[in-house]
């Protein structure tokens, strides 16, 4: 894979965001906005997404300088990303609407700074960081969180509410930082791929092979074509993994219990057959650095017989849960993002294909195989729940059809290398891949053949803003389909 | 119609732990010792290369210790020195002792025997009427798909008699995932005061147990034993939901002794052979 990425320093950071302006302008797509520690300052990167690659805008700001001005104000995106940034340098975007704590749960101590060397303090948790918002007569606020019912991840919602509607919904990720990016400093380029494929769990395929891209796009190291389709295979079982999972969530949201074995039991099968290719039923291991660890355990008949027969089964209990209209009215015109919205925020994966936004990693900027493979990638103009999951049921359809692919390939390829030589000199790159729940991006740092600044961003990260956009008209009870819809996993927003 | 659709395929659910199940028998656990003899010709050198969690160790010359509790079970020793290095097999990974996740173990059959007979006793009342409630202190987010995979028809918990609780309050078992996140010491530390006694914690995968690759970190307290009193250590990136129904039935006292529940029921990390899943 050549190198796409260009990487350029502006002016100052006015000059970079007017570039920004400019190249939103032209039809790309702010991907991420990220600081790093430098010696001549915070050195502020964003991200463009467009059309055949990613390209890296990068501006100081200079030491001793404790602020810029915002981004927000001009481009709304950089709303979580400019409070991201506040958190971990300190800085202040003058300006922001809504400075508060995103991902640290305290302001008291030293920041973390990611790319400086040496280990920050540990953080004490401020329980009153922010306060408990009760605004207005007849509304108040219902916390949510972060110990939920279920087994499910922590974060709080803060509902606002006047009895039965949600005006407004809040969210506190800080609960679960666990300081990822930091703890990728010093590591070498080979371990810290075991490191990404922890970041997200659910999408450890999707962030290995991101974060392995970035390293060997440093390194000019051309993946073998047998390691290019085994990752196209371990990357689609994952995704049926998670459209499967949130299947499972609406349908028990909805309290089909039927349906709620029938696919979970699916999910169970997928799980297996990933474990049984590679050992791990979450595909771990498997991506590194120049290619892949091990070809499949499974011969190739056997794995068609298996992915044909999951094939069957899925489509079929698919068609009969889209024909079940008391779960259908659960979903429609629930949570609706507006098409405008979505492509304003650049909304990612599934939830901004539902609301017509037709961006796939996968066929805009192709990587492992994807670029010979067929990938149908489908979008719908609603941008309901229903939406979001019939974008991932064509997603579900589609995969299978890539798995076949991929099989038939690799059986023509034959036996042949699977790994090369990876060793990355000094550089920064960038990886991308199109996870379950969107692109994930990683911009790779390093320097004497250690990790100097691992930035990782999450399709998560970007997406689950947008819960503040989509309750419009809702009540309480819609909430559970809402966030199901989404499909995020908290572990890829805290960091 | 779903119901008639889940007739055709007949029952899926495992018979696990009454009888032998293949799938639970294959599970992966974490990296084992083959061969001491093998590996206590290893440098320490060459030891520390060949795990990026340091679970390897050597207390002295000759005698090479793996910590179950912070294996990642990323396989790179298994693959660089198959001769000396092997997955423990089967589900059964967790143990009642933090201590006697270091394999070959120190600790002797007896301790932990006793360990179990304690917790039988903590447990007795519970019956086969037990709540489970489940808290996040910073997991990666698979933990959770492994925990909720026991309600899928395959694994069936509930004919075991274990629910799941939304409320503390009525929960007898807390299931703490995740490194030990500093900004969710409080709500856990609530959470597990909130619930009545008798109670049992089970630290759920090696992010829990030791931190994993993620500690140490300036937002996390290396795992969940220094937040709350953990009675049930159980390894695992994450762990299958096989081994989270060993563990839990190692809680209550209910796994089967021994050699009855297929060839690999051996303690924690004893058992070990090849590659096998």
């Amino acid at each position: 894979m050549s190198s796409q990425a260009e990487h350029d320093v502006a002016a100052g950071i006015p000059a970079l965001w007017d570039r920004l302006d400019g190249e939103l302008a032209a039809g790309r797509r702010l991907a991420d906005l990220f600081g790093t520690a430098t010696s001549g300052g915070v050195l502020l990167s964003a991200q463009l997404a467009g059309p055949g690659g990613i390209s890296t805008l990068d501006a100081l700001v200079p030491p001793g300088r404790a602020s810029y001005p915002a981004l927000t104000p001009r481009i709304g995106a950089a709303f979580w990303y400019e409070r991201e940034i506040h958190d971990l340098f300190g800085i202040v975007p003058e300006g922001h609407p809504r400075l508060e704590p995103l991902i640290l749960p305290t302001s008291a101590f030293r920041r973390p700074e990611p790319g400086t060397a040496g280990a920050p303090v540990a953080i004490e948790p401020d329980p009153g960081i922010l306060p408990r918002h009760t605004t207005g007569p007849g509304l108040f606020t219902i916390p949510h969180g972060p110990v939920r019912s279920g087994v499910v991840e922590s974060l709080e919602y803060l509902v606002e509410t006047p009895g039965e509607d949600i005006p407004h919904v809040n969210m506190r990720i800080f609960y679960k930082h666990r300081g990822i990016e930091k703890r990728f400093e010093g590591m070498a380029p080979g371990d810290g791929v075991l490191l990404a494929e922890r970041t997200e769990g659910i999408a450890s395929v999707a962030h290995a092979l991101a974060y392995c891209q970035a390293i060997e796009t440093i390194a000019g190291a051309e993946v073998p074509w047998a390691a290019a389709l085994i990752r196209v295979l371990h990357a689609e079982l994952e995704r049926l993994a998670c459209h499967l999972d949130v299947i499972v969530r609406l349908a028990d949201g909805a309290g089909l219990a039927g349906a709620t074995a029938r696919f979970g039991w699916h999910k169970e099968l997928v799980l297996r057959l990933t474990g049984q290719l590679s050992g791990s039923r979450f595909g771990r291991g498997v991506v590194v650095p120049g290619g892949v660890s091990s070809a499949p355990r499974t011969d190739p008949a056997d794995m068609l017989a298996a992915i044909g027969s999951l094939e069957r089964q899925i489509t079929a209990d698919v068609r009969l849960l889209m024909g079940t209209a008391s779960f259908l009215d659960r979903l429609r015109r629930t949570g609706p993002l507006l098409p405008e919205r979505a492509s304003e925020h650049g909304a990612l994966g599934p939830i901004g294909r539902a609301s017509g936004v037709r961006d796939d990693a996968r066929q805009a900027r192709p990587y492992a195989a994807y670029g010979s493979l067929g990938t149908a990638v489908t979008s719908r103009p609603e941008g309901d729940a229903l939406a979001r999951l019939e974008v991932r049921t064509d997603e579900i359809a589609d995969s299978f059809h890539l798995l076949r692919q991929a099989v038939d390939e690799l059986t023509e390829t034959g036996a042949g290398p699977i790994r090369t030589a990876c060793e990355p000199a000094d550089g920064r790159a960038v990886g991308w891949a199109e996870a379950p729940q969107g692109e994930v991006l990683y911009d790779v740092r390093i320097e004497n053949a250690l990790i100097r600044r691992c930035r990782s961003r999450s399709a998560s990260f970007h997406n689950l803003v947008l819960m503040h956009e989509v309750f419009a008209g809702d009540i309480l009870t819609d909430f559970p389909f809402i966030e199901a819809s989404f499909g995020l996993s908290v572990g890829g927003v805290a960091g | 119609m779903w119901a008639l659709r889940g007739l055709r395929n007949g029952v899926l659910t495992t018979r696990w732990p009454d009888r032998p199940d293949d799938y639970a028998a294959a599970t992966r656990g974490p990296a084992a010792v083959l061969s001491e003899a093998e590996a206590g010709a290893i440098s320490a050198a060459g030891l520390t290369s060949l795990c990026p969690v340091a679970a390897i160790s050597q207390d002295q010359p000759g005698s090479v210790r793996v910590d179950q509790g912070r294996c990642i079970q990323c396989g790179r020793c298994i693959a660089a020195r198959p001769d000396v290095f092997g997955w423990a097999a089967g589900p059964q990974s967790a143990s009642g002792s933090r201590a006697a996740l270091v394999v070959p173990a120190d600790e002797t059959p007896a301790s932990l025997t006793a360990v179990s007979g304690q917790l039988r006793e903590r447990t007795r009342a519970l019956r086969r009427s037990v709540h489970l409630r489940h808290v996040d202190a910073g997991s990666d987010g698979s933990e959770e798909w492994e925990i909720m995979a026991l309600l899928n028809p395959v694994y069936d918990i509930h004919r075991l008699g274990m629910f799941f609780t939304a409320s503390p309050r009525h929960a007898d078992i807390l299931l703490v995932t995740g490194s030990g996140a500093r900004g969710m010491a409080a709500p856990l530390r609530e959470t597990y005061e909130a619930m009545p006694h008798p109670k049992l914690v089970i630290a759920v995968g090696t992010d829990a147990v030791s931190g994993g690759i993620v500690s140490p970190s300036y937002a996390t307290s290396g795992g969940v034993g220094s937040v709350v009193p953990v009675d049930i250590w159980l390894p695992g990136s994450p762990p299958s939901p096989f081994a989270i129904l060993s563990a839990l039935l190692l809680a209550l006292g209910r796994l089967p002794a021994a050699g009855s529940a297929g060839p690999a029921a051996a303690s924690a990390g004893h058992a070990a052979t090849g590659d096998r899943q």
